[in-house]
């Protein structure tokens, strides 16, 4: 020790360490405010992450051991796997790519957890309440890791997106794992050393993250990653307290805070409560009977091509372009500002109704439009939009289902009821292109199809469209 | 007593990030919450702080090293993939004029 240069050990003391992770949370927060405007958020992205780099940066500085080599390779194949997946990621997959790396953190924070209580044999010589958050953080972090990668193969599409489930056994069996979890962690905290009683501990986690994702349809995946989000932040928070080191506390809350009202407001806009969606999700019930109920319905539904979809639209007064996740799947949005641009070269006025969990996520639908330099302008939100279908000669719904089904102001008994919709059949004629009439990932029929005022193109969102755009060429 | 002082501090730092978390959050707009989630989502990968912290004390054994590789690589995963991912989305709406006509800042990095 006597050997050490002043230098190092002024980097090495505690109370330096703790202001560079003063600076850091600054940093964080204020970073976070600057996400607030679209004008700032860059720079406030940008803030956060130098506040990161001085976190781990003091944290290294900080360490007593070797071990560098083992570092090196954690960060070189951190970054190595992370940086090419952000920037390769196309920006319609960016709901599942964050899921994957929510998922990620979540694994981070297990796997921390177990090399503690190896590392201490079981928590001996440590205080109880460390114990105690260790475990919890144990336990949430492996339900995010799990439930994160269920998500993220469900908006892929290498797990079927419609629910899942046990049926009405589900719950109990959700309850079932909880309670063996929580048992065992308890079982531990009160002075078990078994590391068997530790691994079965992180499998029933691991079980209840599935179980609790799978049985989730997807129209509820936003506010499901969201959720997760919010639960690896607080599992950060929980581990911070484990290790006492205030920066995993600090921005793991602050995560956890966020995440936490992200939900709220997104199943808010759904009007769906946060326990009935973890309880079972769109599934259950109302999906099947609308899945083996699709012949029922009386009404017809009318086809259109494109070239008479393109004479309907030039001779409109005013259009409103409802996108929905089928626009981000077939990469259309590009396609739908030229066909913008077209449209409005022949005097229409064009707008877009965005509903707030059109797509995958809130928020998701910007993106995509921003991506096509569609001004900022034409955007609506769905109460602005709302009042203006009235005025709408036409409506065309790319790609958007259950966001449009009137069904939620009509139908009591069915499973989307109460949940605010763009109300498309108020203007004066709506064409939808939609690849087939397969219901939307709510598993839900939708009315609006069989309305009279409602054509139907179908195909590709992206042909459909291009087609569209090209035909108007003619007139 | 010292242990039980260093949890109520522990504690009281966790209940303040917490209102400032709310505080800060409840402002953003819709149009921005994609991003947002993924900027929070970035910020929560500084769990990788703790596998730094625990691959340097002694006792670690060979499985011990294999598991904090792992976690700080996902660390880092999260944290690099997480900033660089909401980079994207965000310059996306930099150069667009925004709704309310301001304009002026029409800045372009390279």
């Amino acid at each position: 020790m006597s050997a050490t240069p002043l230098a190092t050990s002024f980097l090495q003391s505690s109370s330096f360490l703790d202001v560079l992770y003063i600076i850091a949370f600054g940093l964080f927060i204020q970073g976070l405010r600057g996400l607030s405007g679209p004008t700032t958020a860059v720079r406030g992205n940008r803030i956060a992450a130098v506040g990161m780099a001085i976190a781990v940066i003091a944290t290294l500085l900080n360490r007593n051991e070797g071990n560098w080599g083992l570092i090196v390779l954690g960060i070189a194949l951190g970054t190595a796997v992370g940086v090419p997946a952000a920037r390769q990621v196309k920006m319609t997959a960016m709901p599942q790519m964050v899921a994957l790396f929510n998922g990620v953190g979540g694994g981070a924070v297990f796997l921390i957890s177990w090399s503690e209580f190896r590392l201490t044999h079981g928590y001996q010589g440590t205080a109880t309440y460390i114990a105690i958050f260790s475990l919890f953080a144990a336990i949430v972090g492996s339900v995010s890791f799990w439930g994160s990668n269920i998500a993220f193969g469900k908006l892929q599409e290498i797990i079927p997106g419609r629910p899942i489930s046990l049926g009405s056994a589900q719950q109990i069996v959700n309850l079932l794992l909880l309670i063996l979890a929580v048992a065992a962690g308890v079982d531990i905290a009160a002075g078990a050393h078994s590391e068997g009683i530790f691994i079965g501990m992180l499998i029933c986690a691991a079980l209840l993250g599935n179980a609790v994702v799978f049985p989730i349809g997807g129209a509820d995946m936003p506010v499901v990653i969201s959720m997760l989000n919010a639960f690896t932040g607080l599992s950060a928070a929980a581990t911070g307290i484990a290790l006492n080191n205030p920066a995993l506390i600090v921005a793991g809350m602050i995560v956890g805070a966020s995440g936490t009202i992200l939900t709220n407001l997104m199943a808010t806009a759904m009007n769906r409560s946060i326990p009935a969606i973890v309880a079972g999700g769109f599934g259950g019930g109302g999906a099947v009977e609308g899945a083996s109920g699709a012949g029922e319905h009386a009404g017809t539904v009318r086809s259109t091509s494109a070239a008479d979809a393109a004479i309907q639209l030039a001779y409109a007064n005013r259009v409103m372009i409802v996108p929905g996740y089928g626009m981000a799947v077939a990469q259309a949005q590009h396609a739908v500002r030229e066909l913008t641009k077209e449209l409005e070269k022949r005097g229409v006025e064009v707008g877009f109704a965005i509903h707030p969990v059109a797509g995958r996520m809130p928020g998701h639908m910007n993106v995509l439009l921003a991506e096509a330099d569609v001004p900022y302008d034409q955007l609506e939100e769905m109460d602005e939009a709302n009042q203006e279908f009235g005025r709408t000669d036409v409506s065309l719904v790319i790609g958007a289902n259950d966001v449009t089904n009137p069904a939620a102001k009509n139908t009591p008994s069915s499973p989307i009821y109460g949940m605010p919709i763009l109300e498309v059949s108020n203007s004066h004629s709506v064409i939808v292109i939609k690849r087939s009439m397969n219901p939307g990932f709510a598993g839900i029929e939708n009315e609006l199809y069989y309305e009279p005022e409602t054509t139907m193109l179908f195909g590709d969102a992206k042909a459909a469209v291009s087609e569209i755009t090209a035909e108007l060429a003619h007139i | 007593m010292i242990l039980a002082s260093t949890l109520t501090t522990n504690l009281a730092i966790l209940v303040l990030a917490g209102f400032i978390g709310f505080v800060v959050i409840s402002k953003v707009p819709n149009t921005l919450h994609t991003p947002l989630m993924s900027g929070t989502n970035a910020i929560h990968g500084i769990v990788l702080l703790g596998g730094l912290l625990i691959v340097g004390l002694s006792g670690n054994t060979a499985f011990n090293k294999v598991i904090l590789v792992i976690a700080i690589a996902f660390g880092t995963i999260n944290v690099v993939g997480g900033f660089l991912v909401t980079d994207r989305m965000l310059e996306m709406f930099k150069s667009k004029p925004k709704a309310g006509g301001e304009k002026a800042g029409e800045e372009k990095k390279p």
